[in-house]
This record gives structure tokens, C-alpha cells and sequence, in this order.
């Protein structure tokens, strides 16, 4: 093997003399201790190699070895209900090995050499087949099957394959090629940095529900689409990638933990393999890969973390999937890549991250799309990619925010503010947006009702009208407004509380099928439209905000899913009362309904009173928004 | 073999580079003795082919660069740890300070310690009762957990710790547990204020101390917290005790690392901190937690001063990113002589949902929480209208909100330094004041939790 040796150590970089003949992105062996490193730049016979571990007591003189092969990740059966570490290591047979804590040095290979699957062929001795073409199945969880495929380089005859069970390094068929006998096992090798090919890319058009409801409702994201929720600390990133990894409608979830904390990764091994998948009753586990590189975990494989996610992820897409990858944070691989950049002496760009960071984000989140796979039989595959993001301070023109948004459809603007007020998912429905609306609306009408789409656009203007509103509130209070606007205020806050606010915590509240979703806005919906209908017909807003069935339709969330058809005959509930109210109101006297006129036109004429003091208070509310 | 040079050609501030040097190691211990023949330690930050920069714990006064010697210990920086650290003063390096005698170690353990492997770790799980309500009934500490107290210059962060450290405790167990306090930089009377809290509650001699003042070396300040913490891991997980490490104040730890990184001339992030400021401090937050088998457990509550109380600085923001929650002490409740001045809505535990609840605190306590902050919002929102428009323009029920959030702040978020409550005290008192709310607005609870609880009287 060709050794090199070591010239400086500067925490994770590591600079190496002799390297002549190794190759940009190649694996390296660091000292004896043979850490895990990747060649990240050349000059002359030196080589800039960023290790992922930790290099206390590495120093010049030791021996670099080289592999002369990139990072790669192992694909085959056993990836599911994995955890690895950011560059595929088994985190839990590192903890059988080595201890509670993770020491360095560690080879383990990422799949189990002695676990026997049984492999099912697919075709026959005697077949021609090319790159992609599955050859037989292994069923891997009661959830997955593993297609298994030619390997993208390798294309000929079959000459042998037989039904059996195997380990994964077993010969379980023989390719006649050009040349000679190629052997395939369960198992192929990838490089991380290099996307793995497909034949033809599609337009996204169906969309993964999530059962949540700002989300499918108003801001969708489609199946191959791409997504990021930036927002400061505390405002909910961790538990909407959490809540996404649980009940998003994909068949394949690899959750990266990127330089977050020990506890979340703790937290979904211990809930995800107890709570049930509700398509298929089976426990979550048994569709999901877990990337864990936490923040005290070497900082160079962070940087790996995300690819070797990616690449596994497009693995399970190229079998026909459909893929869901979470990464939470990039900010931390960003921050990973700002300080191997720092430590290369090379010139910072904006914030000190390097001026590479957003063609890196971009060619990041292109892995993911609709796709139609290589080889037969035909099939489609998608990869979702949802990504966090953690920008200082809740500020939206971070760096890696603006490189995100420049190629991400959808954006979930999460906020403070919302969260401290305990509205969650503290997504803003102001500020964020999905440009996917348009490409899923016919496949959400057509797993709800036909006029689910127009629905969540009427609640839109609804909260739309009422941010316009509440400005005025904020400077004339809320007495000033007409009955039809304070209406307005009453309907949305509807939507607010009774639709989008959704407790991630509550056994039932956690998830809403598309079709709970729907019946619930309809329901949301059609209460202010008979709200309005009343108040035109002279039924006083006091009595309108009073309604016994209002606390119904607060109580909606909590019917379970066999339970949804309550939530239609609210409708009937909704008819009577306000049928109730009218009549009420036509059998009192003339004088009540002149006095309600009257009321209607002491509104108006506050209104004017106010509008000279106007400026004044302005002053004072923006000074006091500022405040906060 | 040791190894030892006279070939210093570069100090700057806490930095030394040293030539001719073969065979260092990074992050290798370093000794350097001045002329004088006074001994400093030091670690090896970075080593180019025959050249080592050396970071000295130490203040470099006396170091000059023709008769200092340098020698290159082969090993990185460990520390002697054993049980009978408890009840002991040291200073940041881990030197008695007290005046006793040199613990005997029992183990001899790298400062820097090793990451917990995500699959060994359990999940923080164990309600634990402060006594201060804003805490226990909102924003509740669980075993494990690492929960910051973020603060500005003049409020009551230490008597708001002091209290936790004194009244925390895991109902139904009698256990086992210590303290184990990592002071940097603050001041002798701060220092002091622990210490004689300490042994008013007779606490002492399950405190390990380890003490950087605001007049010791800066530098020294980097290492306080990780020897804090390899102590703290060790008692925790090979001695099984319970562990509160209490570590203030970090602003002044962020900003020894400032210092270093300025004087190699990294490139600055945000507030010329240093780009790799999450990763540290990440990587001394993160040794906290529980570990499954294992009988003992670290709580984490550091705390850090924000300058000018702004929340986005790059200490309290990258700490918030890194904690599970923060505690967040607010001026202006602190003007109205609110104490603990705690605002509820700003501070978070994100891991109070696994520790409330049927079995750990009560069944109502979920629910009850989410309706007294939104209700305190409510409150809160009225409260800055009427500031606006007078009280008159508020509706009746807007004005019901403003009262109870008033009553909230002085009642429920406000209690003695000394009023240990129980978490059913806590619990009652929160629904006692929410009873001023009609009914029909308690959206977030439960109707058998109202039927059970907002109806009893």
C-alpha cells in the first residue's frame, strides 16, 4: 500500500507529503491508528486531507495510507432500522465494541457480513440485462423489500442465480460479460459525492402528505420536491423534521441528525420503533435509515453526513420508492464546510463561509426529484429532500438560508413569535410558500374532494385579510371594525386555532389524514360562511361569537381517524344553531334590529374620531413592536 | 521519551510558537518553565513539520524567548479524578485551592473525554422538581437535560441557580447526587454567593468547586468547563451519582476563545468570534445526559450573561441551538419586581413532554401548561392595547385576560427565594387562576381534565 507522511496537523486538517498519485475526494488512512480521512486538495506532492475523527496526539512524521478509492457507502439489505454515523459506521455495534463512548479507529463495515438474507430471482438464467434491471428481491422489513439491482457500471447475461439464503458478500448470481464472469452480490458499493444515474427525470406531480396541516393544506410539498424550514432556536425545526420522518406518506425515510443534539437522535430510537406507521400498522422503524453525527461528534463527518444520507436515499429511489430525506441541520454542514475552508487558508466568502458553500447547497438538494429508474422492469422512484435550517438568530439573510431558498420550492418560515404564543407548528402562513401548489392541487382534490385546493385558497385570503386587519387593530383597537370585519377576524382565527394549530404531542392531534384535513377546513369554512349569511340577516355578532357549537368545532382535532364522518354532522349542528338564531332574531321586535343599526353606525363613527389621532399611536406601536 | 527545547521564536498573547521541534503531537500537554523556573502548562494547537504552536493555560507573563524551555510531555491533558473531590475547592485547572492536600486520583482521564455514542444514551425522562413554579409547571427540567439560564448584567441568574441547586430533587427517590460548579471569570463576591449558599444548606460537601475569578488567567477559563466536566462524568457514570453541573458564566468562557482565535489569526465569524464556536461549545454541552445501564446522570445548567440582553448574540444563540430549552430572565419583569424574573413565553424545555404527565407529574399538567401560556399571551397582548388605547377600549373578556395575567406574574411566576413548592402546589395554583377565565375558553384542555380540575373548587 502507498503511504505518504505527515507534515501538519491543524485540528480535523491534516497535511500530508509523498501523496503524488492520489486523486481529489480519495480515502486515506491517518497514522496508525488508521483514521478515516478524504483527500481534499492537492499541490505538488502535498495533499490537504480533512479527517473524521478526532486527531489529538497525530503528529508529523506518521504515515498517511492510501486507498486509491473515494468515499463510498455499502447498499444492500440491512440498511433499514440502521443507525450510522456520518460516514456509515454502525453505531450500534460500535457501542457492543467499544463502550458507551465513541472512540477512534474504528473499522467496522457499515452492513453485517454474517446476517443471511433470502434472495428471491426475479429472472432466469438465460437473460440479458443491463445496468438498473432488478434481479430479485430481498425482503428486508415487513415494510421494505430490496430490489435487487445490477450494479450501474455492470450490463450482460445471466449465466447463474439461484433462490436461496445468502450473506451479503455471497455470489448470488453469475453475468456472462465481455469481460469474463462478473460476480454480483446482495451488496454494491457507491461513491457519496457522485449521484447515482438514472434514465429520465419527471416533473413532480403527486404530493407526499405529511398529516400535518399547514402543511398539505397550504403549503405542499410534492413527492421529489425539495423543502426547508429555517427558523431561529425553539421555534419548532427539530419537531416538524421529526413529525415529517413519522408520518409522511413516503416508504423509505433516512433521517440525518447533522450536528444536532444526542438527545434527538435518542428520541427516535426510542419512539420510532413503538409508534405505527398509519398506512400500513407496522412500527416506523421498519421503513427508516438513521445518519447520526451529533454536534460532539467529529466535525469533518458532518460535511460526509448529509452525502452519505443522500446516497442511500437514492439507493431505496432507484428501487421504485418513494424517499424522504430529512437533514437536520445544514446549517452544521455548512459550518462544517466553513471550517475546513478556514483551516485550507482559503478566502472567505459571505460570513466567512467559503464562496463554494451555495453551488455545494444547490447541487445538494438537484439529488432530489421524480425519476424514472434505469433498467427493467420500468418504475418510478422520487426523493424528497426536506432540509432544517438554523440561521444565527432567527435572520433570514444567513448565508446558508439565502443559498437554500435560491433552490428550494417550498419554504416554511418558522417563527418565534408564533411560538411563543405555543401556536404550533409555528409555521408563518404569511410568509412562507409552496411553488408546488399548482403541480399537486389535481392529486389533493382527488384524494379529498374536488374543491379542496379552492378551499385553502379562501382561508388564505381569510388569514390574509386579517393581518391587514389587525394592523388596524393595533392602532384604533378592536371596537373600531364593522361587525362584517370583525367577522373576518373571528373566521380566521378559526382557521388558526381549530385548523392549523396542531399538537405534535397529542396521540390523535400528532397526525390528520388529507381527508380529516379536509373535512375539518370545510368545516372551519363553512362556519364563517354562515356566520356571514347571519350577520347579513341581522343576527348580532356578540350572539355569533357566543355559539355553543364553536367549542365542537375547537374539539375536532381529537376525533380519531375511524371517527372523521363526526365531523360532517357538525354541519347539520352548524345549519340549526345559526337556523335557530335567525328565527330568534326575526321574532323579536323592530326595535332590537334598529338598535343593532345604531351600534353599526356608533362603529363608523369612532372610526372617524380615531383617524386623527392616528399618527400618534402609530409611533407608539411601532416603537413598541421594536421593543420586541 | 520527553523532550525539551529552548527555541522559542513567537509570543503573542497566549501563544507560542516553538521551532526545531520533532516529533510533536496535536493537542499534546506541554510544559514550559520561564526563567525564573516558574512552570506553565500548555497544549499544542497546531504542528507544521518542525514548527508547534503552543496555547498556554496560563497568563504569559514571565515567558520570554531566550530562556524559557519548552518540553513536549508525549500525552494530552488529563486530570486525576476521584470521589473525594467532593466537598473540595479547586482552581480552573483543577489545582487545590482550598489549601488541602492533592487528591489521590482513581483514574487520570483526558479533559477533552470521548462522545457519548447516540444509541447508549437514554432519554432524559426523570421529572425533576425545582420548587419554583415558572420552572416545574412551564418549562419543566428533566434528568439529563441540559437547561441554560440566559441572563443580562444585574438580574438574579445566581440566586435563581442557587435555588434549583438547593431545592432540586427526583420525587419518591432518595438518591444520591452532588454539584459540581464551574466558575469562569466571575467575580469573588459571585463565587462567594455560591459557596455560602452551599453551606447555609449544608450542601458543601457534595460540591465539587472549581473556581477561575475574573482576576485569574483568561486562557485558563477554555479548560475550566472540561475538567468540570470530566469529573462530573466520572461521578456520574463509573461512581452512579446523580450530577448537577452548574457552569458559570459562559459568556466569559466564549470569550477567552475569542481571544485565542483572534491571536492566530483565524477568520472571524459572526462578533469576531470564531467560526467554530457551535462545535465547542457543543462539544462541552453535549458530555451531559444519561446513559442506559449506567445508575448516575449529568444535568447541565450553565449560565450566561447576553450582552445588552439581546437573545440573537452569537453566545446565547449558538447555546439555544445546542440546549435543550433555555430559562430566560426578563428586565422588565425584573423592574416590576417580579423575582425570578422568568419569562415564561420565551423560555422553552424541549424535553418537558417526555417527563410530565400521568406517572411523572399529573395527568392535567400538559394540558394545563399549553392553556396558561396561551392564556398569559392573551393577557400579555391586552395588557400592551390598553398601554395603546386606554383600558376602556378593551372588551370584557380581553379585560378578564389582563387581569389574569397580572395575577400570573404575581402570584404563580413570582415566589420567594426560599418557598419551595411542590409541583401539586404548583399545579392547583395554576388552575386556581385560570378559574377567572370563563370556561368556554379553555380550548387546550381536555374536558375530563376541566371536568376534574377548572370545576372543583
Amino acid at each position: 500500500m502507498k503511504k505518504g507522511e505527515i507534515v501538519k496537523v491543524s485540528g480535523p486538517l491534516v497535511v500530508a507529503k509523498g501523496m503524488a498519485g492520489s486523486k481529489m475526494y480519495d480515502v486515506v488512512r491517518v497514522s496508525e491508528e488508521r483514521l478515516v480521512g478524504e483527500i481534499i486538495g492537492l499541490t505538488g506532492d502535498l495533499a490537504s486531507i480533512q479527517v473524521y475523527e478526532d486527531t489529538s496526539g497525530i503528529g508529523p512524521g506518521e504515515p498517511v495510507y492510501m486507498t486509491d478509492q473515494p468515499l463510498y457507502v455499502e447498499l444492500g439489505p440491512g440498511l433499514i432500522e440502521s443507525i450510522f454515523d456520518g460516514i456509515q459506521r454502525p453505531l450500534d455495534i460500535i457501542r457492543d465494541k467499544t463502550g458507551d463512548n465513541i472512540t477512534r479507529g474504528i473499522e467496522i463495515p457499515a452492513l453485517e457480513r454474517d446476517k443471511k438474507w433470502h434472495f428471491k430471482p426475479v429472472v432466469k438464467v438465460g437473460a440479458t440485462v443491463s445496468p438498473g434491471d432488478i434481479l430479485g428481491e430481498v425482503k428486508e422489513t415487513v415494510l421494505v423489500v430490496q430490489k435487487i439491482m445490477i450494479p450501474p457500471q455492470s450490463k450482460g447475461k445471466v449465466k447463474k442465480i439461484t433462490e436461496g439464503e445468502y450473506t451479503i458478500t455471497d455470489t448470488v448470481c453469475e453475468l456472462e460479460t465481455e469481460n469474463g464472469v462478473e460476480k454480483i452480490t446482495l451488496m454494491q458499493r457507491w461513491p457519496v459525492r457522485q449521484p447515482r444515474p438514472y434514465k429520465e427525470r419527471l416533473a413532480p406531480s403527486l404530493t407526499l402528505s405529511t398529516g400535518q396541516r399547514v402543511i398539505d393544506a397550504f403549503f405542499p410539498i410534492a413527492k421529489g420536491g425539495t423543502a426547508c424550514c429555517p427558523g431561529p432556536f425553539g421555534s419548532g425545526k427539530t419537531v416538524i423534521q421529526h413529525q415529517l420522518a413519522k408520518w409522511a406518506d413516503a416508504e423509505i425515510i433516512v433521517y440525518i441528525g447533522c450536528g444536532e443534539r444526542g438527545n434527538e437522535m435518542t428520541d427516535v430510537l426510542l419512539e420510532f420503533p413503538e409508534l405505527k406507521d398509519p398506512t400500513s400498522g407496522e412500527p416506523l422503524m421498519k421503513r427508516t435509515v438513521l445518519i447520526a453525527n451529533t454536534s460532539n461528534m467529529p466535525v469533518a463527518a458532518r460535511e460526509a453526513s448529509v452525502y452519505t444520507g443522500i446516497t442511500i436515499a437514492e439507493y431505496f429511489r432507484d428501487m421504485g420508492y418513494s424517499v424522504a430525506v430529512m437533514a437536520d441541520s445544514t446549517s452544521r454542514w455548512a459550518e462544517a464546510m466553513r471550517e475546513i475552508s478556514g483551516r485550507l487558508e482559503e478566502m472567505p466568502g459571505e460570513e466567512g463561509y467559503p464562496a463554494y458553500l451555495s453551488a455545494k447547497v444547490s447541487s445538494f438538494y438537484e439529488r432530489a426529484g421524480r425519476i424514472k429508474a434505469l433498467g427493467d422492469p420500468s418504475r418510478e422512484g422520487a426523493l424528497s429532500v426536506i432540509g432544517a435550517v438554523s440561521p444565527p438568530g432567527g435572520d433570514l439573510s444567513d448565508p446558508v438560508v439565502q443559498a437554500t431558498l435560491r433552490v428550494v420550492k417550498v419554504f416554511w418560515s418558522l417563527e418565534d413569535r408564533l411560538a411563543y404564543q405555543r401556536h404550533f407548528p409555528a409555521i408563518s402562513w404569511l410568509n412562507s410558500y409552496s411553488l408546488y401548489i399548482d403541480d399537486v392541487s389535481e392529486d389533493l382534490n382527488k384524494k379529498t374532494a374536488k374543491d379542496f385546493t379552492d378551499l385553502s385558497k379562501d382561508a388564505m385570503r381569510l388569514l390574509e385579510q386579517e393581518a391587514e386587519l389587525q394592523e388596524i387593530v393595533r392602532l384604533i383597537g378592536v371596537d373600531a371594525l364593522s361587525p362584517e370585519d370583525r367577522l373576518i377576524l373571528e373566521g380566521a382565527r378559526s382557521i388558526r386555532e381549530d385548523f392549523l394549530h396542531q399538537n405534535a404531542f397529542h396521540e390523535i392531534d400528532t397526525y390528520a389524514s388529507l381527508s380529516k384535513q379536509y373535512k375539518m377546513l370545510s368545516i372551519c369554512m363553512f362556519n364563517y360562511s354562515k356566520a356571514k349569511e347571519a350577520l347579513a340577516r341581522g343576527v348580532l355578532y356578540a350572539d355569533i361569537v357566543n355559539m355553543a357549537v364553536r367549542d365542537k368545532i375547537a374539539r375536532m382535532r381529537y376525533l380519531p381517524e375511524s371517527d372523521i364522518a363526526k365531523i360532517d354532522a357538525l354541519r347539520d349542528e352548524i345549519t340549526q344553531e345559526f337556523d335557530k338564531l335567525i328565527k330568534g332574531e326575526k321574532a323579536k321586535t323592530g326595535e332590537e334590529v334598529e338598535e343593532g343599526e345604531k351600534e353599526k353606525e356608533a362603529f363608523t363613527g369612532e372610526e372617524k374620531e380615531e383617524e386623527g389621532k392616528k399618527e400618534e399611536p402609530e409611533k407608539k406601536t411601532r416603537r413598541s413592536r421594536r421593543k420586541k | 521519551m520527553i523532550k525539551e527545547y529552548s527555541s522559542i521564536i513567537d509570543v503573542s498573547g497566549p501563544l507560542l510558537l516553538v521551532e526545531g521541534v520533532e516529533g510533536a503531537k496535536y493537542e499534546e500537554l506541554v510544559e514550559i518553565y520561564t526563567g525564573t523556573g516558574e512552570k506553565k502548562r500548555g497544549r499544542v494547537l497546531e504542528v507544521n513539520r518542525d514548527k508547534a504552536l503552543v496555547q498556554i493555560f496560563e497568563a504569559s507573563t514571565g515567558i520570554d524567548v531566550q530562556n524559557c524551555r519548552v518540553r513536549f510531555l508525549g500525552r494530552t491533558l488529563h486530570i486525576g479524578v476521584s470521589s473525594d473531590m467532593l466537598g473540595r475547592v479547586f482552581d480552573g485547572l483543577g489545582r487545590p485551592k482550598d489549601g488541602g492536600p492533592e487528591t489521590v486520583p482513581e483514574a487520570m482521564l483526558d479533559i477533552n473525554g470521548a462522545p457519548i455514542n447516540p444509541t447508549a444514551r437514554d432519554y432524559p425522562n426523570e421529572f425533576i422538581q425545582t420548587g419554583i413554579s415558572s420552572i416545574d409547571g412551564i418549562n419543566t427540567l428533566v434528568r439529563g437535560q441540559k437547561l441554560p439560564i440566559f441572563s443580562g448584567s444585574g438580574l438574579p441568574h445566581n440566586r435563581v441557580a442557587a435555588q434549583i441547586a438547593r431545592q432540586a430533587k427526583v420525587l419518591g427517590k432518595e438518591e444520591e447526587f452532588a454539584v459540581v460548579f464551574g466558575a469562569m471569570g466571575i467575580t469573588f463576591e459571585e463565587a462567594n454567593f455560591f459557596i455560602q449558599d452551599f453551606t447555609k444548606s449544608g450542601a458543601l460537601e457534595r460540591v465539587v468547586l472549581f473556581l477561575n475569578l475574573a482576576d485569574d488567567p483568561a486562557i485558563e477559563r477554555v479548560s475550566t468547563p472540561r475538567v468540570a466536566f470530566t469529573v462530573a462524568e466520572y461521578l456520574a457514570f463509573t461512581k452512579g451519582l446523580h450530577i448537577l453541573v452548574l457552569l458559570s458564566d459562559m459568556t466569559n468562557y466564549a470569550e477567552a476563545l475569542r481571544e485565542i482565535s483572534a491571536a492566530r489569526k483565524e477568520i472571524p465569524g459572526r462578533r469576531g468570534y470564531p467560526g467554530y464556536l457551535y462545535t465547542d461549545l457543543a462539544s462541552v454541552y453535549e458530555r451531559s445526559g444519561r446513559i442506559k445501564d449506567k445508575k448516575g446522570s449529568i444535568t447541565l445548567i450553565p449560565i450566561l450573561t447576553m450582552p445588552e440582553d439581546d437573545k440573537t448574540h452569537p453566545i446565547p444563540d449558538l447555546t439555544g441551538y445546542i440546549t435543550e430549552g433555555q430559562v430566560i430572565l426578563s428586565r422588565p419583569l425584573f423592574r416590576k419586581k417580579v423575582s425570578p424574573p422568568i419569562d415564561v413565553q420565551q423560555s422553552l424545555s424541549r424535553l418537558k413532554d417526555k417527563g410530565i404527565g400521568k406517572g411523572k407529574t399529573r395527568e392535567d399538567h400538559a394540558d394545563l401548561f399549553n392553556q396558561l401560556i396561551a392564556c398569559y399571551a392573551r393577557g400579555k397582548e391586552a395588557a400592551e392595547l390598553s398601554v395603546v388605547l386606554g383600558e376602556a377600549a378593551l372588551s370584557d373578556l380581553d379585560k378578564i385576560y389582563l387581569k389574569f395575567s397580572q395575577n400570573f406574574e404575581e402570584r404563580y411566576i413570582s415566589q420567594h427565594e426560599h418557598e419551595d413548592r411542590t409541583i401539586e402546589e404548583t399545579l392547583d395554583l395554576g388552575w386556581e387562576l385560570l378559574r377567572v377565565i370563563p370556561r368556554t375558553e379553555m380550548k387546550r384542555v381536555r374536558d375530563e381534565y376541566l371536568t376534574k380540575y377548572y370545576d372543583k373548587e
